[in-house]
């Protein structure tokens, strides 16, 4: 008996009995199509986490207080915040030290509350220096960014974020007007792009940027102190090359070993890991959910294949006495089950496809199909129906023929 | 045993000291208990005995459905006793057919697909096997019933069909085990003279019945009684 002839009598059998072969499926559909959702739910969100990373700033080396390199990458050094100094800064914009760095923007950032008029905002304050825009990939939507003459003199103006100015100002551009921050007033001379990321659950939408001088006197800070030094590698392939030479040149300039380092160092890369991490996490818990499912959609398929091998006793009986080997029989059975598996998968599919495009708009979590995915989804209900399919078809296959066809 | 010497020369089945025994559990029951005979390419044999005699259990045997507990059976010269589970389907696709008491059509498929099922396993192509199945039909007069289901049928009609598909594949022995057992008497007739036509086309025929006068049909009459032959007769010369 052909393939083509076995698939034949495999589409009659699942045809004959439409609604049974339905719910044997059900199992492998549900299975599946949270497959699809799940993996897509977890590569949705590591794919949200990558793009705000990006939007950091290009090849960027982001150098933080403190010796931890834990997860607080970002955020090191809240609890040791002089260990990095304007000296350090200087230092590495060397191009004799580090070849590798394009430029250097050392920050300090401390929460401030901001008034206009009556309106009061607190968000975050970042004194910066001229290379800022740039090492951050930043824009502006309108007026300019600080001089260095501003700088220099630590000139009392800011440039704010989008939505800083969405809270302080109501109406027309807030270029030219003031605010006032520890009771000294600041002339708003440019607005940021708005860029959408958000690092550390802050907004990069929301902060006054300010000289780096003004932001030391605002705070009554006196030392040299900054918060972190951000490095922009030259290009993509020399981040690395940049990462130790920061690194070499901090150990000798702090006289510390890479053990006692009270400052830690981390790329793009490193924090779209750290971020990923949690996100994998909850990808393998939700996907081993779903891969029980499918386990139980399979043993679904058997339960009901056994049943069907049972009931078509006769069929088999009698099919055995026009000649069907033990081999012929086997196939059949094995071809529909593989038959209601695959079925169950594209179906599946398709309802996590169908999912994938109405789930964003319900939960506002973006959801990425990926092509591997959904042929491992297929490939994984196809395996299913077969291997769940073997017992009960070598079942089929050892029954006597005159035992099946005396049966009742 | 003995090597088994045959009188007509070639005869299409021959058994020797053939034994069939029934296990379920610890019980034992002999159904055959020696069973010596042979049957010549072109009979019309016709095997009688009351119920429980051990009819079916040497229709089964003939037909390699079941093998005997004891005793070598030759079909066709073949030894078949000693043979695998897939040999014996081969055999029984290619030298076997089969009419059987209850139809045993399946339910789902139209007339034509249920004769054309023994050329499926013989690896056929589908237009030939379409062609030989309503050929098979026409000739047991269901030409114009091809398309029905066998639930669109009569129990006549459903039995026609069933010979049709035990001729489809031009076996040497047909085996029909109480084929009028649930047929009105027009039926009967109607399967009788089929199997008659097939006779006179040179096909060997085994047919079980506890009915005289159906089994007067036939050529040769056997009788089996508690698993024995007690009686082997021929009546009056071929037609
Ligand atoms: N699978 C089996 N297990 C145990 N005993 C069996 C089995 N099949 C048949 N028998 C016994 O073997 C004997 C012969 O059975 P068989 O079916 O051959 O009789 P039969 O001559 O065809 O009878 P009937 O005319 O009623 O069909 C019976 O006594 C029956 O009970
Ligand atoms: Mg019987």
């Amino acid at each position: 008996m052909s393939w083509a002839e076995t698939m034949r009598a495999g589409l009659d059998a699942i045809r004959a009995q439409r609604l049974r072969s339905l719910l044997t499926v059900l199992g492998i559909v549900i299975g599946i199509s949270s497959v699809i959702l799940t993996v897509g739910l977890g590569q949705g969100a590591q794919r949200q986490v990558q793009d705000q990373i990006d939007a950091l700033g290009s090849n960027l080396l982001i150098v933080s207080p403190g010796s931890s390199t834990d997860s607080s990458g970002v955020r090191g050094g809240f609890g040791s915040a002089s260990t990095l100094t304007m000296s350090d800064a200087e230092a590495i914009a060397d191009p004799v030290a580090v070849p590798d760095a394009a430029a250097v923007a050392p920050t300090v950032s401390t929460s401030s509350s901001l008034a206009a008029g009556e309106t009061n905002w607190t968000t975050s304050m970042v004194g910066a220096t001229s290379s800022w825009p740039r090492v951050r990939s930043r824009e502006l939507s309108s007026g300019r960014f600080l001089t260095a003459e501003e700088i220099a003199s630590a000139a009392p103006v800011t440039v704010l974020g989008a939505d800083t100015v969405a809270e302080l100002f109501s109406t027309g551009s807030p270029v030219g007007q003031t605010v006032r921050v520890e009771g000294t007033t600041l002339t708003v001379v440019g607005v940021l792009a708005e860029s959408g990321a958000s690092s550390s659950g802050a907004s990069e939408d929301d902060q006054a940027v300010v000289p780096l001088g003004l932001a030391k006197q605002l705070t009554g800070s006196t030392d040299t102190s900054v918060s972190t030094i951000y490095v922009e590698a030259t290009a993509q392939d020399t981040l690395g090359a940049a990462y130790q030479e920061v690194e070499t040149l901090l150990h000798n300039l702090h006289g510390v070993s890479a053990e006692e380092a009270d400052f830690s160092l981390a790329t793009q890369d490193s924090l779209v890991a750290t971020a990923n991490e949690t996100n994998e996490t909850m990808t393998v818990l939700l996907g081993g959910i779903a891969a029980i499912s499918l386990l139980v959609g399979g043993i679904g398929v058997m339960n009901i294949m056994l049943v069907s091998v049972t009931e078509r006793i006769r069929e088999i009986g009698l099919r055995k006495a026009l000649g069907a080997t033990p081999a012929a029989i086997r196939r059949q059975f094995l071809v529909e089950a593989s038959m209601l598996g695959l079925a169950g998968g594209l179906v599946g599919v398709l309802i996590g496809g169908l999912g994938a495009r109405v789930l964003p708009a319900l939960i506002d979590q973006p959801v990425a199909i990926s092509l591997t995915a959904t042929m491992a989804a297929i490939g994984t209900a196809l395996a299913l129906g077969i291997g769940f399919g073997v017992y009960p078809a070598s079942r089929a296959a050892r029954l006597a023929p005159i035992d099946a066809l005396r049966s009742q | 045993m003995s090597v088994v010497t045959c009188p007509d020369g070639d005869p299409a089945v021959h058994l020797a000291g053939v034994r069939k025994t029934y296990r379920s559990g610890t019980v034992e029951f002999e159904a055959l208990r020696g069973i010596d005979m042979a049957i010549g390419t072109g009979d019309f044999v016709a095997v009688i005995g009351p119920s429980g005699s051990g009819k079916s259990t040497l229709m089964n045997l003939l037909g390699c459905l079941d093998v005997p507990t004891e005793g070598t059976y030759l079909l066709g010269g073949e030894d078949v006793s000693t043979m695998s589970e897939t040999q014996l389907a081969h055999v029984r696709n290619r030298r076997i057919g089969f009419v059987f008491q209850q139809f045993h059509l399946l339910a789902s498929l139209p007339a034509w697909r249920n004769v054309e099922l023994p050329l499926v396993y013989a690896g056929i192509g589908r237009n030939e096997r379409r062609e030989r199945a309503v050929a098979a039909l026409e000739r047991v007069g269901l030409g114009d019933r091809v398309g029905n289901r066998p639930g669109e049928l009569s129990g006549g009609q459903q039995q026609r069909v069933a010979v049709a598909r035990a001729l489809v594949t031009e076996p040497d022995i047909i085996l029909a085990d109480e084929p009028t057992g649930n047929l009105d008497s027009e039926s009967t007739e109607a399967v009788l003279g089929l199997l008659g036509e097939l006779h006179d086309a040179g096909r060997t025929i085994v047919l079980i019945t506890h009915e005289l006068e159906v089994a007067a049909r036939a050529h040769r009459q056997l009788v089996i009684r508690d698993g024995r032959i007690t009686s082997d007769e021929s009546i009056g010369a071929s037609r």
